[in-house]
């Protein structure tokens, strides 16, 4: 079985947002969040590198782990999922994430916060595949339409990878070696931690 | 020839252009080469392709927390790795648990070896049936007004730490999933019940709390509870005032972090506590710290100021209830045994009769 992961090539993004956009269309995610974003460090300085990040489907999830009401399973795939039936918007998980992946809609008094949205690795939710509930709580399902997920899809300088963590690392390495720099497999070894994991 | 003068003149301008364009070209580029030297020499250029300095740097800087922007998201987000996470999970799932467990656990067993050796403390002299007011209406709503809604916040509260290891076993995901969902809106709306309450006892009761004399005397007896000795006291013994300022200390410190909690990202509380960690003498205490810090910490003095004091509130209310015969009339009808005030109240007892004789005085000797 696969074990899906993604990988932001910072030497090829050019920070056009195009997958925070595709990301947002695809899944029809609400006003207020972003299942993707994309950071540049020294923006406008020598050195400038943008890179995308969403969830990235941690093996030693801290989101799992802290849940209060264990509402997140991991796929046999390595997909970190939830239920929002279950979620009770306490907020632990963006406190646990190293990835800042949580986001809360707001709702109701105080800062109290909506059922946690995050990226699902366009892998859906709980619910039946492909069904109504779960293209409204979580968006498509694409891995279950054998699709990988649209924003490395729609990256136009392929600088997003995503999909097995094996063939990603592959192309990677192909483009490290030909290019002769390059080696920073952004978030692998806070997400991955160990070999093959 | 026509032709010519006008081209001649069009020439003229271009390589009065082109020479102005080549003056522009070689100040700036000359800037440039100057500053990619700099840049080359200073060895301060992440990336390979920019400079002479290897990538590790900048990805070293990324896994300690280094932060960049994001267009139209708020600061937090550009951090693209923050690892404080990993400590909070740390801390919450381990030690904090573990530890808060012993702490709850331990008090209960204390608890019950000090009932099975002692028993119950009865009042010695046995029920007068003869009975004054300690507690008027509006002290004992106040009181119940506190304790119920702490109640309400230590169980749901506990719930979170807890319940998942607890009752989702037993009752299953989805009615797990609803009862904690409702324990969190009751815990942000009784929160102010809390608070309204913990106001309140505190405007009635701190002029009876202030420490005197007595409690020295009362302490050195340890209080009569490993024995039958009646130290005196006033409305509140020392035992009494320890309750009333461990509850008035941890209900203000757990009422500002729940409100950091209730409103998040919003206030910065822990760092100028720090400071002043510091200020007294702990150099060692951070106090730069980042927004998802200031959350982390917040949560889990909450958590460890909760668990002390739901430890201490145990003991309060075995000893008002369970522990000790004519106790809890005080807070029931507010009217206690004359003999239970004799014995744990002496000097409070004392003057309440003095006072009620003195107002029968002169009524009688007016008749």
């Amino acid at each position: 079985m696969a074990r899906m992961k993604f990988l932001c090539d910072a030497e090829r993004c050019i920070e056009c947002n195009a997958c925070v956009t595709a990301c947002k269309n695809e899944h029809e995610v609400p006003w207020g969040i972003n299942r993707r974003r994309v950071v540049t460090i020294n923006d406008g300085g020598p050195g400038e590198r943008s890179i995308s990040v969403a969830c990235m489907h941690c093996s030693d999830a801290p989101c799992m782990a802290v849940c209060p009401v264990d509402c997140f399973y991991q796929t046999d795939e390595g997909v970190v999922l939830h239920s929002k039936d279950l979620c009770i918007g306490c907020g632990y998980c963006f406190y646990a994430c190293p990835f800042g992946a949580p986001q809360y809609p707001q709702v109701g008094n105080f800062g109290s916060r909506g059922k946690m949205d995050k990226c699902t690795f366009c892998n859906g939710g709980p619910e039946d595949d492909h069904s109504d509930a779960e293209f409204r709580s979580y968006g498509r399902n694409r891995l279950g339409e054998g699709k990988l997920p649209l924003c490395a899809e729609m990256c136009s300088t392929r600088a997003l990878l995503a999909g097995d963590g094996d063939r990603v690392s592959d192309i990677y390495r192909e483009r490290v070696i030909a290019r002769g720099f390059g080696s920073g497999a952004w978030g692998w070894g806070r997400a991955y931690p160990g070999q093959g994991s | 020839m026509k032709h010519t003068a006008p081209m001649n003149v069009f020439a003229w301008h271009r390589a009065v252009t082109a020479l102005a364009a080549l003056v522009v070209a070689v100040v700036f580029s000359a800037i440039v080469i100057g500053d990619a030297a700099v840049a080359q020499t200073g060895g301060s250029v992440p990336g390979n392709a920019l400079g002479t300095t290897a990538d590790s740097e900048f990805w070293r800087q990324i896994r300690q927390g280094e932060s960049g922007t994001v267009a139209g998201a708020n600061e937090q987000a550009g951090t693209l790795i923050q690892s404080e996470g990993d400590n909070w999970r740390a801390m919450r799932n381990g030690p904090l648990s573990k530890w808060g467990g012993w702490a709850l656990f331990g008090t209960v067993a204390l608890l019950s070896i000090f009932f099975v050796a002692r028993g119950r403390i009865k009042i010695g002299a046995g029920a007068s049936g003869k009975t004054m007011t300690r507690f008027n209406l509006f002290e004992r709503m106040s009181h119940w007004l506190l304790a119920v809604s702490f109640i309400i916040l230590a169980v749901s509260g506990l719930n979170l730490l807890y319940g998942r290891y607890v009752f989702l076993p037993l009752i299953g995901a989805d009615a797990f999933g609803a009862i904690t969902l409702y324990g969190k809106l009751a815990h942000n709306y009784v929160a102010f019940g809390f608070m309204a309450g913990l106001f309140l006892v505190f405007l009635l009761w701190i002029k009876e709390n202030i420490p005197n004399r007595h409690d020295l005397t009362w302490l050195n007896q340890g209080g009569g509870m490993f024995n039958d000795a009646h130290p005196p006291a006033k409305k509140f013994n020392a035992g009494q005032k320890m309750v009333f300022w461990i509850v008035i200390v941890a209900g203000v410190s757990i009422s500002v972090s729940g409100w950091s909690l209730l409103y998040p990202f919003r206030y910065e509380m822990i760092a100028p506590t720090f400071e002043w960690f510091n200020w007294m003498g702990f150099n060692w205490v951070p106090v730069d710290l980042t927004a998802h810090q200031e959350m982390q910490y917040t949560q889990l003095w909450h958590a460890i100021v909760a668990l002390l004091f739901i430890a201490a509130i145990i003991a309060h209310i075995y000893i008002g209830t369970l522990g000790m015969e004519g106790a809890f009339d005080a807070m029931s009808s507010g009217e206690v045994d004359t003999n239970w005030a004799m014995e744990h109240h002496s000097l409070w007892a004392e003057e309440e009769m003095s006072e009620a004789s003195a107002k029968e005085a002169p009524a009688s000797a007016a008749e």
